[in-house]
């Protein structure tokens, strides 16, 4: 245990547009760790690189994006030096992914049946009838009812909930260590959203998986996470454990983003305060530190400089000149 | 009471669709009843149709005058039985058209997975192949094909084949296109599916639909291509009876008012290429989610 499931070492991910002219840094030297069992949090706004680094760990990145530098380790292998085929043995058995959309995540074409067991029969050599009683067992364990017969259904006979279960019970299906849930419930109205989260969390401690949390909701990562990476034009501005970062977050940013959700007990009828200014465009970022321009805090310093990762307090780190000694 | 409103709504574009779809009564009567006498054309045929007998030609059809019932759609310059003839030429349409929409259709869809889905240069050579086939003019093509391997109704359906392949690889390379970008076939990737399991389990189900009702459309190209090869002298050999062998045998008799040898197989073959295109045209709506909602 020593180790960690997952380490990211100054991992970046460039997008180079067909000539080589314009270059995006999608995800600029990123290091994040995450322990077995433990749920990690991205957040920020669209844009700022949450889902290239999800694709990046996959190792499912588009043709025009390159992954220019840094160290993927998982379980202490570096799966940047991995070739294609070994990828493709990883995904789905070790690392599984859930993606955004639950209606359209589904072949319309296969029973459920068919579909959970697949990734089955595809890592595990499972025969066509064992694959079966497990994926019925998997449905149960996503609280479908009656999963006998709903094996025989069509993803469109189902609402998205179920189909987004549905898509939780293929995640799990190979006992992967690693789950990485991209927006997972951004489609599902607020009722099943919270279903599916304690759901997802259920599965999380019987299969004793680590997590990373994609969204842009700071409810659910409150609810959901062990810690919190807060991402903003490619870079991880801070990171930390969850509790420190809603108590006290360090970059302004952090604290823009936690003061503009709003609260039952606050009784003052004022405006919620919104950040101003746009999110920069990725691919000609401000010079210096990318939130200068929008930051209440700025400095002579941040528009020149882009601040290193700083260490605020015990693991916590931000990316702010007003933490720099 | 949920339910209700669901039915409501659900009700007037349903009668709308089934209006537009509605079973093609008419062209699915005439191909069955084509397929029904070719496959009985040994017990349906009252002649021999490769034999004839000299002192009987030019019979006109029974109902003229100097026509006999013994031949009721009359005979040709070779006394041979025009009935028996367009019976068994039935057989000769049918099996070579459906073959080579056959051959075609798994060639064509084959390469337009392939291109589709693996992209690169994979895609960029599979293209430029069907760009330059394309390109060719497909009568032309079929001739000088016909013409160098030798007429044979085997080589007949070769030549189809190797003909309008293209139009298949053209349209599936498009669905795929689509498909692959679909989210189900990411989540395929992200399962860790090999590329030639998501081919086959995810991409090749879902064009399906398109490459069969493609293949109907084509029945009838394929059919007239056939036909005009044979009528040409390039395709099926003589004295197999085929529709376009017949029009090319009877064309000198047209002008000697000797009508029947031209226009019985015209209609013929005007009849099942009008019943493929109309059977065509409703799976295309039947088989279009788009379509079907209008």
């Amino acid at each position: 245990m020593t180790e960690p499931l997952l380490e990211l070492r100054s991992l970046s991910t460039h997008y180079e547009s067909a000539r080589g002219t314009r270059v995006t840094r999608a995800v600029d030297d990123v290091s994040l760790t995450l322990e077995r069992g433990r749920t990690l949090g991205i957040v920020g706004e669209s844009g700022s690189g949450k889902s290239t680094l999800a694709l990046t760990i996959m190792r499912l990145l588009p043709p025009a994006a390159r992954i220019v530098g840094g160290e993927i380790r998982f379980e202490g292998e570096d799966l940047l030096q991995k070739s294609p085929h070994e990828m493709q043995a990883i995904r789905g058995k070790r690392i599984a992914m859930i993606l955004q959309d639950p209606m359209a995540s589904l072949n319309p074409l296969f029973t459920v049946g068919d579909q959970v067991s697949e990734s089955l029969r595809v890592h595990e050599g499972a025969s066509r009838k064992t694959a079966w009683a497990r994926a019925r067992g998997l449905l149960e364990a996503v609280r479908i009812s009656a999963p006998a017969s709903r094996m025989n259904e069509f993803p469109h006979q189902m609402s998205g909930g179920m189909r987004q279960r549905i898509v939780g019970a293929i995640a799990v299906a190979c006992e992967p260590r690693l789950l990485i849930a991209d927006e997972p419930t951004t489609s599902l109205d607020l009722t099943i959203q919270a279903q599916y989260l304690s759901l997802l969390r259920d599965l999380q401690r019987q299969h004793h998986l680590a997590m990373i949390f994609i969204t842009h909701n700071l409810g659910i990562v409150a609810k959901m996470c062990d810690a919190v990476a807060v991402m903003y034009a490619g870079r991880v501005v801070e990171a930390g454990p969850i509790r420190q970062i809603f108590n006290k977050p360090a970059h302004p940013y952090t604290r823009a983003l936690l003061d503009s959700i709003p609260r039952l007990t606050d009784d003052s009828h004022m405006r919620l305060p919104a950040i101003d200014g746009q999110p920069p465009d990725p691919s000609a970022p401000p010079s210096g530190c990318a939130f200068h321009p929008r930051c209440p805090q700025v400095m002579a310093r941040c528009r020149e400089q882009a601040p290193p990762s700083l260490t605020v307090a015990a693991g916590q780190t931000a990316r702010c000149w007003l933490h720099a000694p | 009471m949920n339910a209700s409103t669901a039915v409501v709504l659900a009700e007037a574009p349903r009668r709308a669709s089934r209006r537009l779809a509605s079973f093609p009564m008419v062209p699915v009567a005439i191909i069955a009843f084509i397929v029904f006498v070719a496959l009985g054309a040994n017990v349906l045929a009252p002649h021999n149709p490769e034999v004839g007998s000299l002192g009987m030609r030019f019979k006109p059809p029974a109902w003229q005058a100097g026509g006999t019932a013994q031949y009721l759609l009359g005979t040709d310059h070779l006394g041979r039985d025009v009935l028996s003839r367009l019976i068994f030429g039935a057989r000769v349409s049918l099996v070579v058209g459906f073959t080579a929409v056959i051959v075609a259709g798994l060639l064509g869809v084959a390469l337009g997975i392939l291109a589709g889905y693996l992209g690169g240069w994979v895609d960029e050579v599979i293209m430029r192949l069907t760009d330059s086939w394309l390109a060719l003019p497909a009568l032309t093509f079929a001739i000088f094909l016909a013409a160098v391997m030798g007429p044979s109704e085997m080589n007949i359906i070769i030549v189809l084949a190797a003909v309008y392949w293209t139009r298949y690889a053209r349209v599936i390379r498009g669905e795929v296109l689509s498909l692959k970008e679909r989210e189900f076939v990411r989540l395929a990737i992200i399962a860790g599916c090999s590329r030639l399991t998501i081919m086959r389990r995810h991409i090749l189900p879902n064009v399906i639909n398109s490459a069969v009702v493609l293949a109907t459309l084509m029945l009838g190209v394929v059919i007239v291509t056939e036909a005009a090869l044979s009528f040409l002298g390039v395709g099926v050999p003589p004295p197999k009876p085929a529709w376009g062998l017949m029009l090319a045998d009877g064309k000198r008799g047209l002008m000697a008012g000797y009508w029947w040898l031209t226009v019985l197989p015209g209609l013929c073959i005007m009849l099942l290429v009008l019943a493929a295109n109309l059977l065509g045209d409703w799976l295309r709506v039947k088989l279009d989610p788009q379509l079907r909602q209008l």
